[in-house]
């Protein structure tokens, strides 16, 4: 396995990183969420990104992607995480093109996923019913009327789900768990706001009585579980290289601080109780680099162990973000606590991108499980 | 075939011929050859094994081959590496001597101190101790007080080194001691090779809270040391220190390559795990103790992280061709300190089981773990102290003002 980027990587990497630097710094986050902007996200910036080719990493060349793969749409993950920049990339070019390429029949794959490639298809995955994250779905359901299916429910925390115009719907259908593909203005869907601390789009959605026709049954009915796993999978190891991105960019924002601010005549980063600390996380964070890579890397090479290295990277960059985004506030001292600095912004992130898809602790569960205790 | 797919043929062939049956199986814990004049082998295979390893240069695989190395690139040895790995074999020497002197020997030493010295910690013939912290200079390693003073062809060297592994059996000592002014304390620092079998040398074992004397401290009065045993130039030794502890790290990079390999292979099972389900409720392969068994899972996490991360490091390194980066740092910290909470673990999950000192009512594996349990209290320690290497990376790699 390797550990080191590839070329493509690296290349992703640089693009990405100017872009972000150059369009989208955390003054685009906070005009995107002082605008009031409801989508939470901004359109013109999500044009260019697929533009340079960002929205189509994960989809085949045939369906006009680039195919580059999950270590590809990491390193731009993680350079976008590191300015907070909010674009549908995760949920739209991640989950739904996921989904779409592993399950889609051929014609759905070709009419969403040059959608999804070109930037005019955004999607989102209905999947959490409750405030924790639970990898089965029990509450929607999906009951079978003649030819097609019927859909009652509600789903939680939807990323996306305010403006996504393709929602893939998680149910139980009568021997297992089934998908299904809706468009968000169709009738029985009813789209509620779930305004996040992060300021991020997010949604619940209430299915009454949706209709869904044969051709839009996403896989085989009964059989979706073992690849909504897998999806899942590589869900939680993109958003752990977007928890890095902002991991690693909190702590530099906190080292940059500590060799600014004086107090007592010296700079405050002179002080040991605050150089220890500010040492354990750099350390912490060389761990994360190691676990986010061998993720991402982990699918392309076929590996046997991907959910254990999966849970590995999530639950490790779950707490090291914890932590970074906790000490920074402290050591920033006042201003910390003031929406001026960005450092606040990365505590809010940090907290939901945690619980998206399982946090430390159920990570850590699920591998003490795959490990037999 | 390429090259590499050959040398591997062949190397796995020569390992199945040469390795003795005994060296195919686990380590035990009286099993491990240090080598020396006065090396004492607990079964005739490690001295086959030794021998055989060391005549091809493999006990030192990456080192010159005029030295008695045996010349193999990064490749090669990574080869050598997983082949001794896939077949099972022992390390065939422990030796500060590999790990510590010798890289620095062949970087700062001259030619005849190199064909004296290195094809010797090769062989195993000579084992090496190091004479670095002093009763005053712990920390603070270069307010060293150890004098050399010079006297015609020879330095006579007054003063104590402590904390010296394994003194008592070794048969030369590598050493800092001062030869110039005390300030600035680190220019006046030379680093000298010293035989201990003579009478101005004396070693006295220290026992330690784990009831063991794996330490010493090392009298010197009036030793004789001839000058040609001064490596590198005069008041310049803390250099040579400076480079040793890269070594250091560099091999403990490379030693945690074969964790990964365990780690990353599926449904592996965990030590910990294992060992606390003997003491702890279970239901259905589960610990029941919720609280424990995350604090398992946090452990082999942070275990499995560790190891991703030498390998990663030790893969940049090869990259870039320029040594290990700034990131070892971290390694001897991270190390050392997860380590005693491994086995701060152990003790939870074995209870009063874990506490015993001798007699028949605790197993021989458990009296193990209490001793080894005491011995991790010296980790973060030994070496530059956890908060010496806080210190380093503040200063070295976060650039934080002093």
């Amino acid at each position: 396995m390797s550990l080191v980027l590839s070329e493509t990587a690296s290349f992703l990497q640089d693009q990405t990183q100017r872009f972000a630097r150059e369009k989208t710094p955390t003054s685009h986050f906070r005009s995107v969420r002082d605008s009031e902007n409801p989508e939470c996200f901004d359109r013109e910036i999500w044009k260019q990104m697929a533009e340079q080719g960002l929205s189509g990493i994960l989809i085949p060349e045939e369906y006009g992607g680039s195919n580059f793969g999950l270590s590809g749409i990491g390193v731009v993950l993680q350079e976008l995480g590191r300015t907070l920049t909010p674009s549908p990339l995760f949920a739209t070019a991640v989950l739904g093109a996921s989904l779409i390429s592993k399950l889609g029949t051929d014609e759905q794959k070709k009419k969403y996923l040059p959608e999804i490639a070109n930037g005019n298809l955004t999607c989102c995955f209905a999947f959490e019913e409750g405030p924790r994250h639970n990898p089965k779905v029990s509450e929607v359901t999906a009951e079978k009327k003649g030819e097609k299916f019927l859909i009652n429910g509600k789903k939680c925390f939807v990323v996306d789900g305010g403006f996504a115009d393709l929602i893939i719907i998680a149910a139980k259908s009568s021997k297992g768990t089934s998908l299904f593909l809706a468009q968000k203005d169709s009738k029985g869907i009813k789209v509620k706001e779930a305004k996040m601390v992060d300021s991020r789009n997010s949604a619940n959605i209430l299915f009454t009585d949706l209709e869904i026709n044969s051709e839009n049954v996403l896989g085989e009915i009964d059989n979706a579980q073992d690849t909504i796993e897998e999806v899942l999978d590589i869900a939680r190891a993109a958003i752990s290289a977007e928890m890095l991105g902002g991991a690693l960019e909190a702590f530099e924002i906190t080292v940059n601080y500590l060799k600014e601010r004086e107090q007592f005549g010296v700079k405050i980063g002179s002080f040991q109780a605050l150089q220890h600390r500010a040492a354990n996380m750099f350390t912490e964070l060389e761990l994360c680099k190691s676990c986010v890579l061998e993720s991402l890397s982990c699918f392309e090479e076929k590996s046997n162990d991907v959910p254990r290295i999966v849970s590995l990277a999530k639950a490790k960059v779950g707490e090291t973000f914890h932590l970074i985004s906790n000490e920074g506030v402290q050591m920033h001292g006042g201003v910390g606590v003031t929406d001026e600095y960005d450092i606040g912004l990365y505590l809010k992130r940090a907290r939901v991108a945690e619980q998206i898809f399982g946090n430390s602790e159920f990570h850590r569960n699920r591998y003490a499980e795959l490990t037999g205790y | 075939m390429t090259d590499l797919a050959l040398f591997r043929e062949e190397t796995r062939d020569w390992l199945e011929t040469n390795c003795p049956p005994e060296m195919k199986k686990p380590m035990t814990p009286h099993g491990m050859t240090w080598g020396g004049r006065n090396c004492k082998f607990s079964h005739p295979d490690q001295e086959l094994w030794l021998k055989r390893l060391g005549e091809k240069g493999w006990t030192a695989p990456t080192w010159p081959k005029e030295y008695g190395g045996g010349g193999l690139n990064y490749d090669e040895n990574k080869v050598l590496a997983e082949e001794m790995a896939n077949l099972g074999t022992r390390m065939p020497l422990a030796s500060f001597g590999l790990w510590m002197l010798g890289p620095a020997l062949l970087e700062y030493a001259s030619e005849e101190q190199k064909m004296e010295h290195i094809p010797k910690i090769i062989k195993g013939e000579v084992r090496w101790c190091q004479g670095y912290s002093e009763p005053g200079s712990g920390s603070d390693l270069a307010s060293l007080k150890t004098k050399a003073v010079e006297d015609g062809e020879n330095y006579i060297v007054n003063g104590q080194k402590v904390w010296t592994s394994y003194a008592n059996e070794c048969d030369m000592i590598f050493t800092l001691v001062r030869t110039g002014a005390q300030e600035p304390k680190h220019e006046g620092i030379s680093f000298l090779l010293i035989d201990m079998d003579q009478p101005g040398v004396e070693t006295k074992p220290i026992k330690l809270i784990s009831g063991a004397s794996p330490f010493c401290e090392t009298f010197f009065t009036d030793a004789v040391v001839p000058k040609k045993n001064l490596v590198h130039k005069l008041n310049k030794g803390w250099d040579v220190a400076k480079n040793l502890l890269q070594h250091e790290r560099k091999m403990l990079a490379s030693m945690g390559l074969g964790g990964s390999k365990a780690a990353g292979k599926g449904k592996t099972g965990s030590g910990l795990a294992t060992l606390s389900k003997k003491y702890v409720e279970v239901k259905k392969d589960k610990i029941v103790d919720e609280g424990l068994r995350q604090k398992i899972a946090k452990c082999d996490m942070n275990s499995h992280a560790f190891s991703l991360t030498l390998k990663r490091v030790s893969e940049e390194a090869k990259n870039s061709n320029n040594g290990p980066s700034a990131a070892t740092s971290i390694f001897k910290l991270y190390g050392s300190e997860h380590n005693k909470q491994k086995y701060e673990i152990m003790l939870e999950a074995m209870g009063s089981q874990a506490l015993g000192w001798d007699g028949g009512e605790f197993g021989p594996e458990e009296l193990a773990i209490t001793r080894e349990w005491l011995r991790t209290k010296a980790n973060s320690i030994e070496g530059g102290t956890s908060e010496v290497q806080l210190n380093v990376i503040s200063k070295r790699v976060l650039d934080l003002p002093q």
